[in-house]
């Protein structure tokens, strides 16, 4: 019956070929799920990351700089981010490295930080992205 | 006017509204007049989008303020160019340029078929003007950009400095007419689909237009990376930012579709494959649309909370519901003539390189959309960052390059071991080559840079390869000249060599990728006048502070520039004397920055310091320290909210700008330290080089070929078969 | 108006014969053999094709296309 091998059915040919290929299509879409589930970074508020966050943690913060917290000292740049709507929780970042054209007191900014054993978070280079204020935007004021 | 617009929007709901019920109609009767009618409906939606786009520049141009989109996005001091690029700067304008360019596409498109696929043609001008009719709706009912403002104010807001780059006259219209010429295919699946005539004209005509709209959302794509490397302080191209992300996912399903198509055409093969595509490339560029302006995900493209959530969410929900209904119920129709004859074949190649390229487009897709994926499975909403990306991304585009090479080299049906290694002979020599130079180089430990170095000289070696074996084909035929014969050789056979251009283009893209990548040299430094730092190879010397003021046409102050003159060199000898500047553009908001305050804490720019070269950027920017300044213009603003109560208007101008003057002036004598960020980079150059020969390429693909030649060789090709048909 | 009623002043009118559209599919589909047998013989020139193969092949498409041609006449 050796012919049979070689002379396989078509039809179960294609269902051998269409099962590597899902299972081919499953493996990456695990390997996907897995890697970014370890390898992602908690998106967060300040309102949460003020209430409960861990030493070491690396978390994606949301929110605005809070007016009147940015000061700078060449390279550092240390201000507070509080909740995009409001509110009054509020968390101290460090950033080192240059902020974008448009860091500004009151912008939104999205940055990935680290929380330190001080209590500050301290962000990752190049995570700092603010919002450009006008594109695509009703004006506020 | 802004009436009028209105009307005009509505006007061209209504035809579109009628138009998708006559060419309904007419398709499903058979009544070549109202398919007639639809069409035209196409044309009357172009030409009433074109007048309403056209009001809406003219009222930019006029400094028009009574026009809400008008006051907020661009200002009396806003430059001439810049104002016509600002009318596309807002959500609401930016939906007008969509549907303008949908209608002017489509109508291009259906009066290139409209002798064409008559069975198909009328269900296409339907979805198409589905389209339409659903952009006019939101513009008409949801995001006007005809809202008259009840106080016109004297001078409007200004278009966001960030955005005033050449680019931003042509960037997004070109994205816009890749995500709308992209509409064209999906609308002829449509219509082949309800029709069940998925044959070689349908093939042809879908070829054609989904590589038109390759061509434009890839232009589109690059120059957002040009833009972003030139303008943004940031010194990258691309970021994996969700609204990148977006505009590549239909791009690189596209890409997919231009390749297995030619399976379909040459051997009826995956038919169901190209079907669900072509359908997935038009959905994806919806949602691309979508997730620009809809706040659904985090990105620096900042976006505001819209009222388009649900009516795109329907869109697209809709969009993906009938294709897979069409797709299934027509699956009968769909099946595949053959099958694989050999894994050494072409359609293997072309299968691999599909495999790899949806494959990216759902890794891109599940990186960029993990914020909802996460959320919606536990609770917690998370992100990934680049390095995840490039996990993924550096091994498939490797296998990519390395099939764009092996490809166009292998046999259709079967090929011989024998061939094969007679064809592979050079390309695996030119790679070799490569592997041993990078070792010799010492930067073999790169792995992932060398193995895609080796990659691209592998396709460069089948490339020239191709080129010069035609070449010899050719002129053993005719005994053409050598640069005659290569010029008849693409003429007369442009797809098969304007696709090896782009394969070519995208190698070289690649190498300028790889090495930019990881042969770049980073550093943020702070130095004062006189220090120097060491960049790479280079020495940059912070010379000294400049400080320059820009008028507009009108006298007026448009923006505070401070720079630095940076001296480069490289082991002693001179390279390059680099000005990167900073631009402060003036905020309006007196009240909380005052008088003065107000030039010195509006919105920012950075001008590059840019050497280009071919095998070496150093890209500068420079971030001055404002703050030194502060508490001078502190002091400045105390005085001038003393004294311009006393002031007549001309008087407090003249004194602001003297003060702005002297501050300015100050700060070049006297500078603070600054920060600078400094990279070199090698071989970004290629990446705009390898673009450029892409492009080419595809323009060269795309020209159609002269009717006369095609009649000829047609002529010729069909004497030769009557002869077969003579001897059979 | 004007632009989109027009064709519908000249009354209804039906589409033309039912083969038009078959007909249209089968000249594409002639057309995209011709190119393949070009292609075919261009990749042979290049060297890409052994001549059994080529010669194999050539006839096969070339069948193919007489197939199209006989469809293409039945429909007159």
């Amino acid at each position: 019956m050796s012919y049979c091998v070689e002379a396989m059915d078509p039809a179960r040919k294609r269902t051998v070929r269409l099962i590597v290929a899902l299972s081919a299509a499953v493996l990456l879409a695990v390997a996907l799920a897995y890697t970014s589930f370890s390898a992602s970074s908690e998106a967060t508020t300040p309102r949460k990351l003020a209430s409960s966050a861990t030493v070491g943690a690396t978390y994606q913060l949301t929110g605005r700089v809070q007016k009147g917290s940015y000061t700078r000292r060449g390279n550092v740049h240390d201000f507070r981010v509080v909740e995009r709507s409001g509110g009054t929780a509020s968390v101290p970042v460090r950033y080192v490295g240059t902020v974008p054209d448009p860091f500004r007191e009151g912008r939104e900014v999205i940055v990935t930080v680290r929380k330190g054993e001080d209590g500050t978070f301290v962000g990752e280079k190049d995570s700092l992205i603010t919002k450009c204020p006008s594109k695509f935007t009703k004006s506020d004021s | 006017m802004p009436t009028l617009g209105r009307a005009l929007i509505l006007l061209a709901l209504a035809v579109a509204l009628y138009g998708i019920g006559a060419a309904l109609v007419g398709g499903w009767r058979g009544r070549r007049d109202l398919v007639d009618s639809g069409r035209r409906s196409v044309y009357a939606m172009a030409v009433l989008t074109s007048a309403a786009f056209l009001l809406l520049e003219l009222a930019f141009l006029r400094d028009d303020f009574s026009w809400e989109v008008v006051s907020t996005h661009s200002s009396t001091t806003t430059p001439l160019f810049y104002k016509v690029a600002a009318a596309w700067s807002s959500q609401e304008g930016s939906l007008l340029l969509w549907v303008w360019l949908l209608s002017l596409w489509s109508s291009l498109v259906l009066f290139l078929t409209r002798k064409r696929l008559r069975d198909v043609v009328p269900y296409a001008t339907a979805v198409l003007l589905g389209f339409g009719a659903f952009f006019c709706a939101l513009l008409a009912f949801l995001e006007s950009p005809f809202t008259v403002l009840a106080a016109v104010p004297q001078e409007g807001t200004g278009l966001n400095p960030l955005l005033r780059h050449p680019s931003m006259m042509i960037h997004p219209p070109m994205l816009y007419s890749g995500y709308t010429l992209f509409a064209v295919p999906f609308a002829f699946a449509v219509g082949a689909l309800i029709r069940r005539r998925v044959d070689a004209d349908w093939i042809a005509a879908t070829r054609r237009f989904g590589l038109g709209a390759w061509l434009l959302l890839g232009t589109g794509i690059l120059l957002g990376a040009r833009w972003s490397y030139a303008e943004l302080g940031w010194g990258g191209y691309w970021a994996w930012d969700p609204v990148e992300n977006a505009s590549l996912l239909p791009w690189l399903t596209g890409t997919a579709f231009l390749h297995s198509v030619m399976l379909q055409e040459k051997r009826g093969m995956l038919k169901m494959w190209n079907a669900s595509l072509v359908l997935a490339t038009g959905t994806l560029c919806i949602l691309g649309t979508f997730l620009v302006r809809s706040g659904v995900l985090d990105s620096i493209h900042a976006f505001g909370a819209s009222t388009l959530g649900v009516p795109f969410v329907s869109l697209i929900g809709l969009m993906i519901a009938g294709s897979v209904a069409l797709v299934v119920s027509r699956r009968d129709t769909l099946r595949s003539e053959h099958r694989l004859d050999s894994l050494l074949s072409r359609e293997a190649m072309f299968v691999g390189n599909n495999i790899v390229l949806v494959g990216l487009a759902f890794v891109v897709f599940w990186g960029t959309f993990f914020p909802l994926i996460a959320e919606a499975l536990t609770g917690d909403r998370k992100s990934v960052g680049p390095p995840w990306f490039d996990k993924y991304t550096v091994p498939l585009a490797l296998v990519l390059v390395l099939l764009s090479g092996i490809g166009p080299v292998i046999a259709w049906r079967r090929a011989t071991w024998r061939n094969a290694r007679r064809a592979f002979a050079v390309p695996v020599g030119s790679a070799l080559v490569t592997v041993v130079g990078c070792v010799a180089f010492g930067i073999a430990e790169h792995v992932s840079a060398t193995l895609m170095f080796a990659a691209a000289a592998f396709v460069i070696g089948t490339v020239a390869q191709e080129f010069w074996r035609g070449t010899g084909a050719r002129r053993a035929m005719t005994g053409e000249a050598a640069p005659l014969a290569v010029i008849t050789l693409v003429r007369r056979n442009r797809r098969r060599y304007g696709g090896y251009l782009v394969h070519l283009g995208i190698a070289l893209l690649f190498v300028g990728v790889a090495a930019s990548t990881a042969f770049q040299d980073e550093r943020d430094v702070r130095l004062s006048p006189g220090q120097t730092t060491r960049i790479g190879d280079y020495d940059v010397k912070y010379v000294r502070a400049t400080g320059g003021l820009d008028f507009d046409a009108g006298g007026r102050l448009e923006k505070i520039d401070l720079g630095a003159v940076l001296d480069v060199r490289r082991d002693g000898e001179p390279v390059a004397v680099l000005r990167p500047s900073y631009g402060l553009y003036p905020s309006r908001d007196v009240q909380n920055l005052g008088p003065l305050g107000r030039f010195f804490e509006g919105e920012t720019t950075s001008e590059i310091g840019l050497k280009a070269g071919v095998l070496r950027d150093v890209w500068t920017a420079v971030s001055p320290d404002t703050q030194a300044l502060r508490p001078i213009v502190e002091k400045g603003d105390k005085a001038f909210m003393a004294d311009l109560p006393k002031m007549s208007p001309e008087q407090a101008s003249t004194s602001l700008t003297l003060a702005v003057t002297a501050l300015t002036q100050r700060y070049a004598r006297r500078p603070p330290p600054a920060t600078f960020r400094l990279i070199t980079s090698p071989m970004v150059a290629w990446i705009w080089i390898g673009a450029l020969i892409t492009f080419g390429g595809g323009i060269i693909a795309l020209w159609p070929a002269p009717d006369a030649a095609r009649r000829r060789a047609s002529a010729r090709a069909a004497a030769r078969v009557a002869q077969d048909l003579g001897r059979a | 108006m004007w632009i989109v009623g027009t064709p519908l002043r000249a009354g209804p009118q039906a589409a033309e014969d039912a083969h038009a559209s078959e007909r249209e599919g089968l000249e594409a589909a002639r057309d995209a053999k011709y190119r393949e047998i070009r292609e075919l013989e261009m990749d042979h020139r290049t060297g890409k094709l052994s001549d059994e193969d080529f010669r194999a092949l050539d006839r096969q498409l070339r069948a193919e296309a007489v197939a199209i041609l006989r469809e293409l006449d039945g429909l007159h």
